[in-house]
Order: structure tokens, then sequence, then C-alpha cells
């Protein structure tokens, strides 16, 4: 039976002939039929996949040059545009919406010959912390199904965790790559803001959506957001600079310093048990010879805020484009005028959580309360950016929990938006301030399900994150 | 208020949603409503999180999608245009 380990392994099986891509394909497409109730699937490109995995088997086999993703069997979360497949974000507003193009992101990854198996289940427009507000019903984590996978991106999160693809990229506005991670006990990344071009990215708060990455391990990470990441005509936000060769160059021996935040780890709505095991690691880094530091934060409890008043506001101006008319589902009811067509359109169109943020977001954007809540948060923000810069003066790396709890049960925190936006405490930091962030999966709660640690760095350090977070995985591999 | 936004956001809600999404957005507000502990005096707010400044491009016709792809998703078209309610009366 084929076991996926790593990319770098499984391009060695395919060389030495012990397995071809189609092999794989159809591996996946049996793992996934077999794990249908998890849901983390919306759609499935079982021909489509086949096919092309043949095509490369036939490549290979008339040695001819291999894409740095032969063969890589990848799933992508229902937000990225894919050329002549359906895409809905988990709405029912966009039932039926056909991409026309294809992200740069996705675009890179066919051009090194990576298999996109179907599109991953997640939160409506990537709205949700546990993958309970998708109109194609929530998703189970694999671990313990009684429980959610986390989200916004839960299927992209499952499809890794549960073996039903080899990698996958999710989005991340607040956390929606790490959070699901953290809580299904995989890599979880997100890059700086404007690592990777979001053109063909259903917008969610356009100056915090980030693309990211979920894998077994870090050096597929690093691979893909090599493929991924770096200048487009298309994405006038995406950086210009060049892009490092992550996957070749993870191997350091150094002596890091390493900030944590007392506020953070002694937080009220911390699990002890996070707690302790993430002060255990710091304790055994200051051992082995880096300097880890307490820094003093006091911001914390205004990071939440603030990160909901800014995505709101850019939400409820983004999603100001689903009117029924151009594309998605349109209203059968006869209205007298267009605006009662586009209220009609809209209130059946969007779900729940979906038209609660738009309606914060127009609050805090109109007149009257614009200056007192937007420009306030954008203010904050500042603070917030400002202060993690100076820490990145004297820091390799914040450390920090990615999730103050393991996965809830389902149906848990579904009364309650705000319980629901506390959960985000530590990953809204790494979007507010558009620096790259990774949970990486060391610990195992008593419960038996898993957590990760949290690592940050400052502004297109990448690489850095990338080599430390390899460097935590080997040095403490999770108990099995 | 709530019929205020819902207007200007587009939205509609029955009696009950109302009540709801009142509640809802009581709550959200006061939540946010936080940060006015903060002193912001002089603190400049963030626009923009990109260092890229003025990205330009030549002025070429390019990327733009065939007319018969513009309508593909279009609920409601009749090969040429996009049709839409009434909106002139008479």
């Amino acid at each position: 039976m084929f076991e996926f380990s790593s990319i770098e392994q499984y391009h060695q099986s395919l060389q030495e002939g012990n397995i071809t891509c189609a092999e794989a394909v159809a591996h996946y497409l049996e793992q996934i039929k077999k794990t249908g109730r998890l849901n983390a699937f919306i759609e499935v490109y079982e021909e489509e996949a086949l096919q092309k995995a043949r095509e490369l088997d036939n490549q290979r086999r008339q040695a001819r040059p291999l894409g740095k993703l032969h063969g890589v069997v990848i799933g992508i979360k229902d937000v990225l545009c894919h050329k002549d497949h359906l895409l809905t974000a988990s709405s029912k507003i966009l039932e039926g919406f056909t991409s026309i193009y294809s992200a740069t992101a996705i675009e890179r990854l066919l051009t090194e010959d990576a298999i996109i198996i179907g599109r991953l289940n997640c939160d409506e427009f990537a709205m949700g912390s546990t993958n309970e507000n998708s109109a194609y019903g929530k998703v189970l984590n694999a671990l313990d199904e009684t429980r959610i996978p986390g989200g916004s991106s839960g299927g992209s999160a499952v499809a890794v965790q549960a073996g039903l693809c080899m990698v996958s990229l999710g989005s991340d506005t607040g956390g929606s790559v790490r959070q699901p991670a953290d809580l299904c006990g995989i890599v979880g990344l997100k890059p700086t803001y404007g690592r990777i071009s979001r053109y063909g990215l259903i917008a969610y708060a356009s100056s915090f959506d980030q693309i990211g990455i979920f894998s077994k391990n870090i050096p597929d990470a690093a691979l893909l957001l090599e493929v991924m990441a770096g200048a487009d005509d298309f994405d006038s936000t995406v950086s210009e600079r060049p892009v490092e060769q992550y996957s070749s160059s993870l191997t350091e021996n150094k002596k890091y310093r390493i900030a944590f935040f007392n506020e953070a780890l002694d937080h009220p709505s911390l699990d002890p048990e996070i707690s302790k095991a993430m002060k255990g690691t710091l304790e055994d880094l200051r051992q082995k010879g880096h300097n880890v530091q307490p820094v003093e934060f006091d911001l914390l409890e205004y990071i939440v805020p603030a990160y909901y008043v800014l995505t709101t506001a850019e939400a409820s101006s983004n999603l100001s484009r689903y009117d029924g008319i151009k594309y998605g589902y349109r209203t059968p009811v006869a209205t007298d005028g267009l605006t009662e067509f586009y209220k009609e359109t809209r209130s059946k169109g969007f779900g729940k959580e979906v038209r609660r943020r738009i309606m914060l977001g127009t609050f805090v954007l109109s007149s009257g309360y614009y200056d007192a809540y937007f420009t306030r948060a954008q203010k904050v923000r500042k603070l917030l950016y400002e202060k993690i810069k100076l820490i990145f003066n004297q820091f390799d790396f914040i450390f920090l929990p990615t999730t103050p709890a393991i996965a809830f049960r389902i149906g848990e925190k579904m009364t309650d938006p705000i319980s629901m936006y506390l959960a985000d405490i530590y990953t809204v930091m790494a979007n507010l301030a558009g620096i790259p962030a990774i949970s990486v999966p060391l610990y195992t709660h008593s419960s038996g399900m898993p957590f990760g640690l949290q690592v940050l760095s400052g502004r297109f350090n990448e690489l850095s994150l990338l080599r430390v977070s390899n460097k935590l995985m080997e040095q403490y591999p999770k108990q099995k | 208020m709530v019929e205020k936004l819902a207007h200007l956001a587009r939205l509609k809600f029955n009696e009950e949603e109302k009540q709801e999404i009142k509640s809802d957005l009581q709550r959200m507000i006061s939540f946010v409503e936080k940060l006015n502990e903060l002193n912001l005096d002089g603190v400049e707010p963030l626009l923009h999180l990109s260092d890229e400044v003025n990205v330009l491009r030549e002025d070429e016709i390019k990327g733009s999608v065939s007319r018969e792809e513009a309508l593909k998703n279009a609920p409601l078209h009749d090969g040429e245009f996009i049709k839409v309610p009434k909106v002139i009366k008479k």
C-alpha cells in the first residue's frame, strides 16, 4: 500500500519505479471515498486527476525533465480560482459559478506538474473558526469525529490530516490556516502579506488575506511556497522581492533569539496544559543555549477587537460584488426594482455568519461611526505594527500558542460569536502586522488531541521561520 | 439602526432575524469598544501593508476576457447583454 511521508521520498519512489503517479492518485481517491463522512471535499476531480497522473507517468518514462511538483497530489480550498472548475467559497451565493481563469498560485502549481485532486470545504467566504458555517455542511476532525477541525480552512486541514492528499492550500485572514493545522496536528504556514499573489483568491479582507499551505512536514511546505511565491503582474500588492530557495536551504545550526509574552502564556483563556507544554519547550531551548526572553506585550486584549473592526469593514466592501446579476445565485422572486432584487438575492444567498459580519462592517464604515471605529482600529493596527517591528529588531522569532484550546466539540461555539472570535487571540496578530507565521505540530494533549506551537518571524523572513520549524520538528518528535 | 444598516448592506431580515442581529450587533459593538481604552493621540492610521508603491505597467491592452467568458456565469443574459429587473418605470 502507498504511504506518503514527504514529496522528496515520493519522488524517489517514482524514480525507482516503486510507484506511479496513477497509483498514488488511485490510492487517494480510494481514501477519499472511504472517509466521505468527514466531508472534507466539496468536489473530487477523479477522472481529471487520473488522466493527468497517466500523462505524467508517460513523461517520466520518456526521461523528460520533471517539474518540481511532479505528480504531487494537492487539494485546494474552495476559495481559489481554477479555470473551468466550479468555485463557491462554500456559499450558496456562488452556486454554479465556474472560474474563467486560474489563480496565480494554482497556475504555478500546475506549471510544476502538480495534480489537483479536488476542492475542499471551508467556512463560507472563509469566515469562521470551526468549519461549521459552510453551505456544504460541517467538516469533522479525523482524530475525533465529535470535534470540529477548526476553520476556516477545515477541509484543507482534514484532507492532509486524514491522508486524502499530500499537501493542500488554504487561505489565512486571521488564522484560517494555522488554527485548523494546530487542531488537526499538521503543519500550517501563513506567509508574509504579499509573498504569494492573491490574484484568483476570493477576497475576504484584502489587507489581511494570504494563501497558506498545509503539510505533514516542513520541507514540503517550503517547496510549495518556493513555487507559488513572487512577483505577479496581476496583483499590485504582491512583493517584487526575489524568492529564496527555501526547500534546499533548510538546515542551519544557529543559536536563536526567541521572544515570548507572559501575557499570552498566562492568559486566563489558555488551557493550562498548553501553557505548560510551551513553557517546557521554551525552557528546554534556553538550556540548549538559545536566547529565550520574555517581552512585555500589553496589546493582547486589543488585537481581536481591532481585527474584527477592520476585517468586517473590508468584507462588507468586498462582498458587495455579489449582486445576483454578474454571477452566482439570483433570486427567483419577482421584485420591485433593483434594490429589492439585491436584498432578496443577498439575504438568501449569504449565510448567517457572513450576514453578521457584513452588518458589523457596514456599521463601522458608516457615516458618523467611521472615525470612532474604523480609523481607531487602523491606529491600533499601526501601534501593533510598530511594536512588532521593534521586537524583531532584537529577536529572530516570537513563540506563541496557536490556539487557546484543543478542538472544540461540534456545536459548542456556534451560538456565541464573541467566544468564537476570542479563539483567534493568538493568530490574528500575524495578519494585522503582515508577518509570516507557522503552526508546528509538536504536542499531544491528555485528551489525545494534538496542538501546535506558533512561530512568528519578521516580514519576508520565511527562510528563518522554516528553518527553525524544521529544527523544532526534528528535536521534538511527537510521541506516537 | 438595524434597518438602516441592512439597507446600506443590501440585506433584509425578518422580524425574528432582526431581533437576533440586533442583539449580535450590540454585543459585537461593545466588544470592539474595548479599543476606546487605548490612548491613540498622535498615532497615524495604518493604511497600507504592502511596501510596493506605484507598480506600473505599459498601457497595453491585455488580460481581458471575451464576451462569451464574461457572460458565462451570468444567471440571465441574452448572449450579448446581462439582463436585470426593470429599472426605468413608466
